[in-house]
C-alpha cells in the first residue's frame, strides 16, 4: 500500500494554530470588503456581459445560415465558440454559484438559471457547489478529482486501469459537456449499488431529455433552417461544441491537478475551523496567468485560488482582490500556485502520465 | 357570437404552438430572452417601462413619466401600479400611485414618489434616477378609486404624499365636468404641497374648494375638527389617504357617527400593533432556513437570507409578495391576527406583513 503522502501537512507545519485563524480573519476582512463595494458597476457589468454573449450568439447563428460559404463558415464557428465559452463559464458557471443573487432579478438567479450544457443545472450544482467546493481535493470526497476514473495524486492506489487515463482523459476532453453531466448523475456510485435506483433514473432521465433537447437544437434545427447550407451548419456548430468542450477541460484541469496543488486525507478535514477550511482551499488551487482576455475567457477561474476562497463573490472582482491574496500567502509562507496556461496544462497532463503508472515506476526502471 | 370564441381559441394554441417550436431553437432559454436584447418594451414581454421624463414638484418630490411597453393595460384613476427598479445594483419593488390622466396623447404614465428618510427607492427615484432609466412594471390595481357614477359631492383628506392618488382622480374629473369637490390638504408649509400651484388653480377656477393645512404653523390636522372645515361631512363621500394615525382617527370619527360606509381610506404603510415570539423560517423551495425575531417581516428575512422573494408595495396592499404558508404559524404584523397551516391547506400569506409566530415553512 501506498504510505499516506505527508506533502501538506509539511508544507503548514510553520503556522500554528493561531496563524491560521488568523489568516482566516485576513481573509474574511478580504470578503467583507468586496461585500461593501458590491453595487450598480457589478450589475452593469454581468447585464452587459449576458446582452453580449447573446447578440454574439444570434449573430453567429444567423451568419450560419450562410455556412455554405467559407468565411461565413469559419466567422460563424468562432463566433458561436466564444459565445458558448462565455456562456458556461463568465455566465452560467457563475450565476449557478448565487455570485449575482444579490441581484434579486429573477433572470438573473441561481434557482432560474439554466446553462447550454448537457449537466441539468439542478444536478450540477449539487455536485459542484455542495460537493466539489466543499470537499476540495479530499480523497474519496471531492468527485472533480480525476473525476472518478483518473488517478490524480500518489494517495490514490494504482491500479492496472489507470494505465489508459491519458487516453481516457483525452476523450474525456473531447466530449467534457457529457462527461461532465454522466459524473453529476454519479454513474459511479450507481455502478457500486450506493445510489438509490428510482433516484438515479429519475436523473438520468432528465439528463437524457436535455441531451436530446439540445442535440436537436444543434443538429438537427439550425441545421434545417440553414436550408442548402444544412450540413455544414451542423458541423460548424458540432465544432463550436468541441472547441467549448476542449477550452473547458483544460481551464477546468488547470484548477487542480497542475504540480504544486495538495490534496487532503478525509481525517484531515474532520472538525475543520474557519481558518483550516481556508487554507485547504488555498493549498488545493492553481490559478492561470495571463491577459484580461484569457481571464474572462476562462470565466474567471483562472482565479481559482480567489474563486475557491470565496466562491459566490462576482466573478468580476477576483482579478481586484487577487493582489492581496497573493500577499497573504507570501506573509504565511505558502506558495501561490500559478502560471501561464500552457505551462499550467502541460504541467496537469504531465501529471496524468506520471501517476497512470506506478509510483517511482520511473525511477526504478532507470536504476 | 358563436364563431368567436373558437376562432380565439385556435389563434391562441396556434401561437402557443409556435412559441413551443421556436423555443427548440433557443434552449435552454426561451425566445423573449434573446428578443429582450432587441426591444425590452415590445408587445408579450414581460411589463416593463422607460422613464422619460423627471418634474420636480417639490424640494423632496419628483413626477416621472414613464412611457410603459406595450403589453399596459390602462389604469383607473386612484389606482397604483408596483414599479421595479435596480437600486445600487439590487432589484426592489414598491407602488406608488398613478397620478396621470387616463388619455394622454403619447400614452404615457406617470407616478409621483415623495423621498422619505432612509427610503432605499423613494431616494433613488427622487434624487438620481435618470430619464432612459428602463423599469419593471406591474399593471394597475386598487381599489381606491371613485367607482362609476361617480359620487355627487366628494371629500379628499390627504396629507403628505397621501395626494397622489386623489390628483389622479381630480385631473382626470377636470375632463368630466366633475361634481362638488372639497379637497383638505395638510404639508408642513406651503411650498410643501405637491402639485400646490395645480391645486390653488383648481380652485381658483372653482372646480374644487381647497383648504390647505400648513403644520409648521397651524399645527397638525385634526381629524375631529373637520366638520368645522367642511359644513356638509354627512352628505360627503369621503375618500381619505394619509399617514396611519390620520386614517386611524377618520375611520373612529366616521364609525362613531355611524358613517363608516361614507369613508374610504388608502393606506402606505402597515400599522404594526402585533408582534409574535417569532421562530426559525424555512424556505423550502431554496433549502434556507433563517431566523425571524417576531418582528422583521418574513419577507425582510428571506431577502436578507438571500432568498428570492416576490414583493411589491411592502405594506399589505397589493398581493405581490404572496407565497404559500406549507406549515407553521405566522402573525399578521398590523392585526395580530395568527395564521396556522398544516401541509395541503394550501394557506397563502402576505410575507411583507407576516412576522414568525413560531417555527415555519414558507414554499419559496
Amino acid at each position: 500500500m501506498t504510505a499516506l503522502h505527508e506533502a501538506p501537512v509539511d508544507l503548514t507545519t510553520h503556522l500554528t494554530a493561531a496563524d491560521i485563524e488568523n489568516l482566516g480573519a485576513e481573509l474574511d476582512a478580504i470578503r467583507d470588503e468586496v461585500l461593501a463595494s458590491r453595487g450598480e458597476r457589478d450589475a452593469a457589468y454581468i447585464r452587459k456581459v449576458i446582452d453580449a454573449q447573446r447578440k454574439l450568439e444570434l449573430t453567429s447563428r444567423g451568419i450560419l445560415l450562410f455556412s455554405l460559404f467559407p468565411p461565413a463558415w469559419i466567422a460563424g464557428t468562432v463566433g458561436l465558440s466564444v459565445s458558448k465559452i462565455i456562456e458556461n463559464m463568465e455566465i452560467g458557471h457563475n450565476v449557478m454559484h448565487g455570485q449575482w443573487d444579490w441581484m434579486r432579478d429573477p433572470k438573473i438567479h441561481s434557482t432560474t438559471w439554466e446553462w447550454d450544457n448537457a449537466s441539468p443545472a439542478e444536478l450540477w450544482k449539487h455536485s459542484h457547489n455542495e460537493l466539489h467546493h466543499t470537499y476540495t481535493n479530499v480523497l474519496g470526497k471531492d468527485n472533480d478529482l480525476g473525476y472518478g476514473i483518473m488517478r490524480v495524486s500518489e494517495d490514490q492506489r494504482w491500479t492496472p486501469l489507470y494505465l489508459v487515463q491519458p487516453l481516457s482523459n483525452a476523450v474525456n476532453a473531447v466530449f467534457f459537456q457529457y462527461g461532465i453531466a454522466f459524473y453529476d448523475l454519479q454513474i459511479g456510485k450507481y455502478l457500486k449499488g450506493r445510489v438509490d435506483k428510482d433516484d438515479f433514473k429519475a436523473r438520468g432521465k432528465k439528463v437524457l431529455a436535455k441531451i436530446r433537447r439540445h442535440a436537436t437544437r444543434d443538429y438537427l434545427l439550425h441545421p434545417l433552417l440553414s436550408g442548402p447550407s444544412a450540413l455544414t451548419t451542423l458541423t460548424a456548430n458540432a465544432t463550436a461544441n468541441v472547441v467549448r468542450n476542449l477550452w473547458t477541460h483544460s481551464v477546468i484541469m488547470c484548477g487542480h491537478f497542475p504540480e504544486g496543488v495538495q490534496t487532503f486525507a478525509k481525517s484531515s478535514i474532520e472538525g475543520e475551523t474557519r481558518g483550516e477550511w481556508y487554507l485547504r482551499q488555498m493549498l488545493g488551487s492553481a490559478n492561470i496567468s495571463g491577459s484580461r482576455a484569457m481571464h474572462f475567457m476562462t470565466g474567471n477561474l483562472s482565479y481559482q485560488i480567489e474563486h475557491h476562497l470565496f466562491p459566490d463573490l462576482p466573478s468580476n472582482h477576483y482579478q481586484e482582490i487577487a493582489p492581496k491574496v497573493e500577499a497573504v500567502f507570501e506573509r504565511y509562507g505558502l506558495t501561490y500556485t500559478t502560471g501561464p496556461l500552457p505551462k499550467q496544462v502541460a504541467s496537469a497532463w504531465k501529471k496524468i502520465f506520471r501517476l497512470s503508472l506506478p509510483d517511482n515506476f520511473l525511477n526504478s526502471a532507470s536504476n | 357570437m358563436t364563431t368567436t370564441a373558437p376562432r380565439t381559441n385556435s389563434t391562441a394554441t396556434l401561437r402557443q404552438r409556435m412559441l413551443t417550436f421556436a423555443e427548440r431553437f433557443t434552449t435552454p432559454l426561451v425566445p423573449s430572452d434573446y428578443l429582450d436584447v432587441i426591444d425590452p418594451l415590445r408587445s408579450g414581454a414581460a411589463l416593463r417601462g422607460r422613464i422619460v421624463a423627471i418634474h420636480p414638484e417639490t424640494r423632496d418630490a419628483v413626477t416621472l413619466v414613464i412611457k410603459p411597453g406595450r403589453g399596459w393595460h390602462g389604469h383607473v384613476p386612484g389606482q397604483y401600479i408596483r414599479i421595479g427598479v435596480d437600486v445600487d445594483g439590487v432589484r426592489q419593488w414598491r407602488a406608488y400611485s398613478l397620478t396621470s390622466t387616463t388619455d394622454r396623447p403619447d400614452d404615457c404614465i406617470s407616478i409621483t414618489v415623495k423621498a422619505i428618510p432612509d427610503g432605499t427607492v423613494s431616494n433613488y427615484l427622487v434624487r438620481r434616477v435618470t430619464v432612459g432609466t428602463v423599469v419593471q412594471l406591474d399593471q394597475a390595481a386598487g381599489e381606491f378609486t371613485l367607482g362609476t357614477p361617480a359620487p355627487a359631492k366628494l371629500l379628499f383628506v390627504t396629507a403628505g404624499s397621501g395626494i397622489t392618488p386623489v390628483m389622479g382622480m381630480l385631473r382626470n374629473m377636470r375632463r368630466g365636468g366633475a361634481s362638488d369637490v372639497v379637497v383638505v390638504h395638510s404639508a408642513p408649509t406651503a411650498a410643501d404641497v405637491i402639485f400646490g400651484d395645480e391645486l390653488r388653480m383648481l380652485a381658483a377656477q372653482g372646480l374644487i374648494k381647497l383648504v390647505e393645512i400648513h403644520t409648521d404653523t397651524d399645527g397638525m390636522l385634526d381629524a375631529g375638527g373637520l366638520g368645522d372645515l367642511v359644513d356638509d361631512l354627512a352628505e360627503r363621500h369621503t375618500l381619505a389617504c394619509g399617514p396611519v394615525g390620520l386614517l386611524d382617527a377618520l375611520e373612529t370619527i366616521w364609525a362613531a357617527a355611524g358613517l363608516a360606509d361614507h369613508l374610504y381610506t388608502e393606506r402606505f404603510r402597515p400599522t404594526v400593533v402585533a408582534t409574535g415570539d417569532g421562530g426559525a423560517v424555512s424556505f423550502s423551495a431554496t433549502g434556507i432556513t433563517a431566523d425571524n425575531d417576531g418582528t422583521q417581516s418574513l419577507l425582510d428575512t428571506g431577502e436578507a437570507a438571500g432568498v428570492l422573494m416576490p414583493s411589491g408595495c411592502r405594506m399589505g396592499i397589493c398581493f405581490g409578495c404572496v407565497a404559500p404558508l406549507r406549515q407553521g404559524a405566522v402573525r399578521d404584523l398590523r392585526t395580530g391576527a395568527v395564521t396556522t397551516a398544516a401541509e395541503g391547506d394550501g394557506v397563502v400569506i402576505q410575507t411583507c406583513v407576516s412576522a414568525a409566530a413560531g417555527p415555519c415553512d414558507v414554499e419559496l
